[in-house]
């Protein structure tokens, strides 16, 4: 019985991760309608950022984030520029294969500097231990600043003019500019912030798993069974996503063999796309 | 007359210049090419690239001693490799190019069973020999193959004696199985499920991931859920040394830990304190003393290494030397470079060398798998407050007593 709570609990940890990988995905989706096929690629460019201002520079991985988050920022506004903005409003098509070229660009890249072999972060924070099962500290500091990073923007975007302005582009591009909002800088600032929360996603993947230059596909395909639990285009909804995923996750493992987890996350992904087209928490979806 | 007389001397003179050259050509015999891929991407890179630094001294050492000899010929050994980025496909291309472009004489196998059963398809299709190390699988060498030679002892007594340590430490310890879900690590934990069944061990879990898992935490809790003993499994470098960390950084209370291949590298060291008590079944040690029939002894293939390397050899960079040495043996007492005439020469080898017995079987249904060569258990255990390799098991080449229990 401990066993199977402690997994969850584990899964409730990585999940809340999950959930922060995901909000970058759900944002760019809800403001600008456009399914961002670079999110991998830029976990994985986290996961890279982290592990070199960790190597090189000796940061704390934790001190690490925020430059791995404004470094994801100012790539976003760049691949916002040269690959998005000229297909916002095009068919889904244009954007989707924009957004792969770029991502395929990334990957070569990476590939070419660092290899498709793994890396780690070692570094390691004493845990909790509960009934002979610990829960790393690097598990507990990665659900704690994924939660505290979800929460910040939430504030941003409630309490702030830019954040206020974003929420006015999603909601009505045309009526924002009447207002004299500069829509393009806008979109290309919030697609920067998805941007960011990946590569901060990514680094905090970093501190919990060895990873490679190809890793970021996996948590992509997570963020996208994600966003449909929570609700395409709900940020909020995508974090309560992410702690429902890994709920699940945590919770039928110790039942079946590990390798059927990706069954089941797929089997959910079908059924709740059927069932509830809207995710989980689409209807309290903001846009 | 006289334009006449220039031709013909001109002839003359070149005739003989090139009659001369191909005589020096014939006495120095040319080059050997042997060619294989090496995964220096992807994650089996740590393991394969210690194999081929073992092929890599091997050549060097052979072309600096005036290469192969044949009769009076002598031979230059050259390498033709490719990178397999650790994936099958990739071999299946290559070894075809290695054959049909690069005109390879011999064959090396990749590193690791799953992309030598893809190289070994290829290779016997064009009726090649091909020497494998780094692939320990049964199952490759009982298709009826005719020239593939195995230098590893096989996947299914990989674990013979850390089962065989563990039951002397506790018969009723609880055995706790977890593998990558791969050809050569189902095919040890198969064997050492058998084994455990017929020691009487109960396995408490049996449990195999995919050979890419990162995220150990749910295994590992099944394992305390379990109340396991002691662990056995692994697969290869990237999933063992990740499996080590994860289940020290969770305080698993196992009292006996053996993981495949990974922590036989030197850089398993890097894990620091998670590395303290893991054991790993080893083709090779340093401090294994065979008495060799040809070429150096066990010290002076360590020692040779380290200065060309700079780091202690692995089992898997002995594996490497070891499968050119025996290919080299072969090949001279062939006295020749056919194909057929070197496989006999293959079949009859019976000898030792300082990676230990090597001896092929010759059926038709197990043509090729090595029956003479035996492993070692060793340990990672902190001596002086270094963290050091000692053999552990069996007793006569035990280095230290084994660790146990860890917790």
């Amino acid at each position: 019985m401990f066993g199977v709570l402690a997994s969850m609990m584990d899964g409730v940890l990585v999940g809340a991760v999950y959930g922060l990988a995901a909000i970058g995905l759900t944002l760019i989706w809800g403001v600008m309608d456009i399914i961002n096929l670079t999110h991998g690629a830029m976990i994985a460019l986290g996961m890279f950022g982290l592990y070199l201002l960790f190597g090189h520079l000796g940061l704390t991985p934790y001190a690490a984030l925020a430059p791995v988050a404004a470094g994801g920022f100012v790539l976003g506004v760049v691949i916002y520029w040269v690959a998005v903005h000229r297909v916002i409003r095009r068919p889904p098509l244009m954007s989707l294969l924009a957004t792969f070229a770029v991502n395929m660009v990334v990957i070569g890249l990476g590939t070419a500097v660092w290899s498709t072999s793994p890396y780690n972060v070692a570094f390691s924070v004493p845990g909790i231990t509960w009934h002979g099962f610990t829960f790393t500290g690097a598990h507990i500091l990665a659900a704690i600043s994924s939660v505290m990073i979800a929460g910040a923007l939430y504030l941003f975007m409630r309490f702030t003019r830019l954040g206020k302005a974003i929420r006015a582009v999603a909601s009505n591009r045309q009526a924002a500019e009447l207002m004299g909002i500069p829509s393009n800088q806008v979109l290309a600032i919030a697609f920067g912030l998805g941007i960011g929360l990946a590569a901060v996603a990514g680094g905090l993947i970093a501190t919990l798993f060895p990873f490679t230059v190809l890793s970021g596909d996996d948590y992509q395909l997570k963020s996208f069974v994600v966003t449909v639990l929570g609700g395409l285009g709900n940020p909020a909804g995508a974090l309560l996503g992410g702690l429902v995923l890994g709920l699940i996750e945590g919770g039928v493992t110790p039942f079946i063999a590990v390798s059927w987890t990706p069954v089941i996350e797929f089997v959910l992904f079908v059924l709740i796309l059927i069932a509830f087209p809207q995710g989980l928490f689409g209807r309290r979806a903001e846009r | 007359m006289r334009t006449a007389r220039k031709v013909f001397a001109t002839v003359v003179l070149a005739s003989s210049i090139f009659a001369m050259g191909t005589t020096a050509a014939a006495a120095a015999g040319g080059t050997l090419t042997i060619g294989f891929t090496v995964s220096e991407t992807g994650p089996l890179n740590v393991d394969s690239l210690a194999q081929l630094h073992g092929f890599e001294l091997w050549r060097d050492q052979l072309n600096a001693a005036g290469g192969l000899k044949i009769g009076s010929s002598s031979y230059q050994v050259k390498f033709v490799t490719y990178d397999d980025q650790s994936k099958s496909e990739r071999v299946q291309q290559l070894y075809s190019r290695l054959i049909l472009q690069d005109n390879a004489d011999f064959l090396f196998s990749p590193y690791s069973s799953n992309l030598t059963a893809t190289a070994a398809i290829i290779s016997e299709q064009y009726g090649k020999v091909m020497l494998t190390t780094g692939a320990a699988e049964d199952k490759t060498y009982q298709l009826g193959n005719h020239g593939l030679f195995q230098m590893y002892t096989p996947a299914t007594h990989y674990l013979s004696s850390a089962m065989a340590v563990i039951k002397q430490k506790n018969p009723q310890a609880k055995v706790a199985v977890a593998y990558s879900d791969d050809g050569f690590s189902k095919a040890v934990a198969g064997a050492a499920k058998e084994e455990a069944k017929r020691l009487g061990q109960p396995v408490v879990l049996d449990e195999a991931y995919a050979p890419g898992t990162t995220d150990f935490g749910p295994i590992i809790n099944k394992m305390i859920s379990a109340n396991a003993d002691v662990m056995v499994g692994g697969g290869h470098y990237a999933d063992g040394a990740t499996l080590a960390r994860q289940m020290y950084d969770q305080k698993a209370p196992m009292k006996f830990v053996c993981l495949l291949v990974a922590p036989d590298s030197p850089q398993f060291a890097s894990l620091g304190d998670a590395a303290i008590g893991i054991s790993v079944p080893s083709q090779w040690e340093p401090s294994a003393a065979y008495k060799p029939d040809f070429g150096p002894d066990g010290a002076a293939f360590g020692k040779a290494f380290k200065e060309k390397f700079g780091a202690e050899a692995s089992y898997h960079a002995a594996g490497g030397y070891a499968a050119g040495l025996i290919l080299q043996h072969a090949i001279e007492k062939a006295g020749s470079l056919d194909s057929a005439k070197v496989t006999d020469a293959l079949n009859a080898t019976d000898a030792t060398i300082f990676y230990g017995h090597v001896k092929f079987a010759t059926d038709a249904q197990n043509h090729g798998l090595q029956i003479g060569h035996e492993m070692v258990l060793a340990q990672w255990q902190k001596k002086d407050g270094q963290l050091v390799k000692e053999v552990v098991s069996p007793a006569a080449a035990q280095t230290a007593p084994l660790l146990y229990p860890l917790h």
